[in-house]
């Protein structure tokens, strides 16, 4: 791939742990859909922040406080212009995805939602996004209605219209975890716009793979997380309108999310700290801003290019050299997919598979993916699932192609 | 280092490519427990009769991998015409050699662990999942799934690694 708009060659030089051995292997790393690595510049500014400026945040009078608290909101004001948000007040700080989806359907979901409600997700949702609305469903009564997918890893629209009949939320991955499946954001927005649902996108496997536009698609609620995007664990994001957020009451409470606490109650604070309760993670909010600052450096259209062409070389590879015996599921278009590539190797289970692979460096998840329901479209109980990065060149895709050789002839009937 | 050939010994992808008592049973006068592996999605489906204080009959249904089917396997094979006493016997003997590694995990040294007093026979082999501690939740399901079945507890410190 003489064309690859990145220079993979050097980009791997900025991630220090891809220059270790595993079991006498360079390091395969395949697992990125999981949790992305993290390249110096990341691993820098975290220590950085630490050894300079390490102080708690929008309370101290003194220098390294101002320093911290400048650091934390620094790195909103990246990860809003890396989003294509208008204001950074839109942007609330959550511990992960997870976190920022439950906000969504325990906070906002709580206090709009009544017995009977309909809200609307696919079949394709990771966990995150489907087990707070089972919650809201025995809590309040609400209706979960599912949008199904069709045997080409798509979603199935043909029903749309009467499934949003009613409907208060469309709540919806933007990419599939486990099929890498790109879902149509905007139809999907404007379908919910047309019946007045809130608009909510799962967009954690997206925003660290391709330019995001969150105006632009016009929903009213984001979420995704920092450690699949190359910033570190313990950070995600919900961004909103502030229409909804304001609509929206706090999820967690305590301190930092208040104006004003008197013996009879307490006033909310503004956005985005209505919703930041507690001491905020701050190293990993600074660790998350330069991760964004890493990512346009390498130029987000650059990366999705790197990566359409990489999924492109890895769906060929693995057809021509081992033709029906592998089976890779979800859209075979490389341009109506992410480099998530979910696969079966004859009859081997996953977890069989995988314990070939880490012999060898390789390492690929296997398992459901948090997932159930979309694993049970498929029929299986578990696949295995490599997933491509901004690190990853053919050099990984021959070697998983090896490990999975290796794997059929170890098990070989 | 521990080798691919520690965890797959060729008794084991025996069972795993044949296994025994593979099947449903009527319900009643069968009982049917389900186990779940949350790891990796595998389900076994464990059908019990017993008659009396024996297990008459056994089968297996569900998926998994070559570990958790092939444990689940030999331990059909095992316990089949045992009392409960002696399943239990096997179950704790089995659980040691699988938990020795856990006990070493916590204790960073190798901790003596009471010498199982039941002959294990096939299911020996499976010893060398230890070396691989993710793999012993696979070994250990449907011990567990048993271990409902017949009324026990499940031990919850396998599930909880």
């Amino acid at each position: 791939m003489s064309t690859d708009p990145l220079d993979v060659a050097t980009v791997r030089k900025d991630f220090p742990i891809l220059g270790r051995e595993v079991r006498g292997h360079r390091l395969v790393y395949l697992d990125s859909a999981n949790t992305s690595q993290k390249p110096q510049a990341v691993l820098d500014a975290i220590t950085t922040y630490y050894e300079r400026s390490n102080a708690n945040v929008h309370r101290g009078t003194y220098l390294i406080a101002e320093e911290a608290t400048a650091a934390l909101e620094g790195a909103r004001a990246k990860v809003a212009r890396f989003i294509g948000a208008d204001r950074a007040r839109q942007v609330v700080f959550t511990k992960n995805a997870t976190e920022a989806l439950n906000l969504v359907a325990k906070a906002w979901g709580r206090a709009h939602l009544r017995e009977g409600d309909p809200v609307v997700i696919t079949e394709l949702e990771h966990h995150a996004n489907i087990v707070p609305w089972h919650q809201l469903r025995a809590e309040v009564g609400i209706e979960l209605r599912w949008i199904p997918v069709g045997p080409d890893g798509h979603l199935d629209l043909t029903d749309l219209d009467r499934l949003l009949d009613g409907a208060k939320v469309l709540s919806f991955a933007a990419m599939s975890n486990v099929l890498g499946t790109l879902t149509p954001v905007e139809r999907l927005v404007a379908a919910a716009r047309r019946v007045g649902a809130l608009a909510v996108i799962d967009a954690s496997q997206y925003v660290p793979h391709m330019a995001t536009d969150v105006a632009a698609w016009g929903a009213d609620l984001v979420a995704f997380t920092g450690h699949k995007m190359c910033g570190p664990t313990g950070i995600g994001v919900l961004w909103g309108t502030e229409e909804v957020l304001d609509a929206t009451p706090p999820f967690l409470s305590g301190g930092e999310m208040i104006l004003n606490v008197t013996k009879e109650g307490f006033t909310a604070n503004e956005l985005p700290w209505k919703f930041e309760a507690g001491t905020p993670p701050i190293a990993e909010a600074v660790g998350l801003g330069a991760a964004v600052d890493y990512l346009s450096g390498l130029g987000m259209e650059a990366i999705r290019e790197h990566e359409v062409a990489l999924t492109g070389y890895a769906l060929r590879t693995l057809a021509d050299r081992f033709g029906d015996e592998v089976v890779v599921h979800g859209p075979s278009e490389p341009a109506e997919r992410g480099g998530v590539l979910s696969f079966s190797v004859g009859d081997i289970h996953p977890h069989d598979l995988t314990q070939v692979f880490d012999e060898r460096g390789v390492c690929v998840r296997a398992g459901h993916h948090c997932a159930k329901p979309l694993m049970k479209v498929l029929g299986a109980s578990a696949t295995a699932r490599a997933s491509l990065y901004v690190y990853n060149d053919t050099d990984d895709v021959d070697a998983l192609a090896e490990a999975i050789a290796a794997a059929s002839d170890f098990f070989a009937p | 280092m521990p080798g691919l050939e520690d965890l797959y010994r060729e008794i084991i992808l025996d069972h795993y490519r044949s296994p025994r008592n593979r099947g449903e049973l009527e319900v009643p006068p069968a009982t049917r427990t389900e186990g779940f592996n949350p790891l990796c999605g595998d389900e076994v489906v464990v059908y019990v009769q017993m008659d009396g204080d024996q297990l008459d009959e056994i089968r297996i249904a569900g998926q998994g991998c070559s570990i958790s089917q092939s444990s689940a396997s030999m331990m059909s094979a095992a316990v089949k015409g045992r009392t409960r006493a002696e399943i239990e016997e096997l179950t704790r003997a089995f659980k040691a050699m699988m938990s020795i590694h856990e006990s070493t995990l916590e204790g960073g040294e190798e901790v003596e662990v009471e010498a199982p007093t039941a002959d294990l026979g096939d299911l020996a082999a499976l010893q060398g999942v230890v070396k691989f501690p993710v793999r012993i939740k696979c070994a250990t399901l449907s011990w567990n799934t048993l271990a409902e079945a017949l009324g026990g507890d499940r031990d919850d410190r396998a599930e909880a690694e």
